[in-house]
């Protein structure tokens, strides 16, 4: 689905934040992405939703060539990537529901209202769907972050730091909904520096953990 | 203008919420817009005017001359006659008459005074010729008199027709290029509002390219936002135009035009066309503004 081949990037003139990255992320399959703060995981996950375009290497999406997509063609592209931001990223004018649903506003498809009050009961937010994003706490933002990746359905969902404002109560709850999306066959891959929380996943779904370190993306070992 | 450059404005309630509706933008384009639009009116107007002063002028002087005869006061009968038969006889002329004292000593008296004792002065005789058709061949005319009557000079006007008509043509030459440049600043105040819009909304695209949206559905959203407004302010600045020349005192003469620049007949549907042009001109200048912008975006 998504195809990393010997990978780097590098900001602007600055050293490689990474180098020689190979990743295949297959259907259905469930990764978690780790190292420390500054790693770039981040730039991982922006290169697999073409927000950022490799130095070197190649990215390719659903088998065609990121260069060769049109813009139009990113667009399209992001429908069938769900992202869950650490930062949420609301328009803040718009009410929860309507940022869960802007996916499918933007790209002309029709709102089930019944589909979006399932959606919102799933994440447990069908109480503050008409509130504002400002109005809400780190987890209920996380949960509605995540309502708006998988709005469209996408095949792969990736997760930036999902659990790194909430408290563990949170933070296994969304584990819960992210496992429960890859169950439904959905590709799943979130970047956290928690490895308590991929302890905790090892009990509910079969995961393979990869750690960067010093620009390289390797196998984590039976060390988590 | 391409067919999906209008589309684009047909009314999407849902993606016109995506730009939130806040900001100075919305005053300074509005602002703009009726600003600009009043002074287009006017713009207008005194093209209009210049317009419709030269033709006056251009047709009313075209269309007469005047012979002169300084004749010794023995001769002047005979010349005024010899005249009179040129003319008879000289095709293009539909009428002419001679002068009367009163009506020389008219003209006179701006500069001499009432009560002028016109025939003790060696005043020339005067005949007002009016054209016909496509006029006389003004030469053919004058060596006729100059063999007949020798004393007699005809003035066709040319001279002074001439720099007058050139004046008003420069003058509407002036409206037209106001209005020019009023429609430049119109598109350049837009774009500039409508760049400043897109920087402030920076964040609000990134996360609309991020969920999936085009880039021509980011772009409409502002381009329909820049352009109501745009069409907003123009109207009621355009109307206050309208209201403020009605108001101006008219004289009605062709030579106070400057006085008169209200709209005559058909003219006063020219302002009408005022808010449409400043809408397109916005639709322009948001586009070319959203391409720029969304170009950087990855």
């Amino acid at each position: 689905m998504i195809e990393l081949d010997n990978v780097a990037y590098s900001y602007g003139n600055g050293p490689a934040l990474l180098s020689d990255v190979s990743l295949k992320l297959a259907p259905g399959s469930f990764h978690f992405l780790t190292g420390p703060s500054g790693a770039g995981k981040t730039t991982l996950l922006k290169l697999c939703y073409k927000d950022l375009q490799p130095t070197l290497g190649h990215v390719r999406f659903f088998g065609v060539d990121g260069p060769e997509l049109s813009r139009d063609a990113v667009a399209s592209l992001r429908l069938k990537i769900g992202v869950v931001h650490q930062d949420c990223q609301f328009l803040d004018h718009l009410s929860v529901a309507e940022n869960i649903a802007l996916p499918l506003t933007v790209s002309g498809r029709p709102i089930s209202a019944s589909d979006l009050d399932d959606l919102l009961g799933w994440v447990g937010l069908s109480d503050q769907a008409m509130q504002y994003p400002q109005e809400l706490s780190g987890g209920e933002r996380q949960r509605a972050a995540l309502a708006r990746a998988v709005m469209t359905a996408p095949d792969i969902i990736l997760a930036d730091e999902p659990t790194g404002n909430v408290d563990w109560d949170m933070s296994l709850r969304l584990l819960s909904l992210l496992v429960e999306l890859n169950k439904m066959g959905k590709t799943v891959l979130i970047a956290t520096h928690d490895l308590s929380l991929i302890r905790a996943s090892k009990s509910q779904v079969s995961t393979r953990v990869l750690r960067i370190t010093g620009g390289r993306l390797t196998l984590a070992g039976a060390d988590l | 203008m391409k067919l999906s450059n209008l589309l684009v404005l047909a009314t999407d309630r849902q993606a016109d919420r995506i730009v939130p509706p806040t900001g100075y933008t919305v005053r300074l384009t509005l602002f703009t817009a009726a600003s600009l639009a009043f002074l287009a009116v006017f713009a207008l107007a005194l093209s209009l005017a210049t317009s419709r002063v030269a033709t006056q002028w251009s047709d009313a002087l075209a269309r007469s001359s005047t012979i002169r005869i300084s004749a010794p006061q023995d001769q002047m009968a005979a010349q005024v006659a010899a005249v009179e038969s040129i003319l008879q006889t000289t095709p293009g002329i539909s009428e002419f008459r001679v002068l009367s004292n009163e009506e020389q000593a008219a003209l006179l008296e701006p500069w001499l005074g009432a009560g002028i004792p016109i025939d003790a002065l060696p005043v020339p005789a005067l005949i007002e010729v009016i054209e016909a058709g496509d006029g006389f061949a003004a030469e053919g005319l004058r060596l006729r008199l100059e063999a007949e009557a020798p004393d007699a000079v005809l003035d066709d006007h040319t001279r002074w027709r001439q720099p007058l008509v050139e004046a008003a043509g420069g003058l509407r030459l002036l409206g037209l290029l106001s209005l020019l440049l009023i429609g430049c600043a119109t598109a350049a105040m837009i774009t500039l509002a409508a760049q400043a819009a897109l920087a402030a909304n920076k964040q609000v695209i990134e996360v609309l390219r991020l969920v999936g949206a085009r880039d021509s559905y980011i772009a409409g959203a502002f381009m329909r936002r820049f352009t109501n407004r745009a069409a907003l302010g123009a109207t009621v600045g355009a109307a206050a135009g309208v209201i403020a020349i009605t108001l101006l005192p008219g004289t009605r003469t062709s030579e106070s035009f400057l006085t008169d620049l209200s709209f005559e007949g058909l003219g006063w549907i020219t302002p009408i066309f005022v808010p449409p042009v400043v809408a397109v001109l916005a639709l322009l200048a948001t586009r070319h503004a959203a391409a720029r912008v969304l170009k950087g975006l990855p």
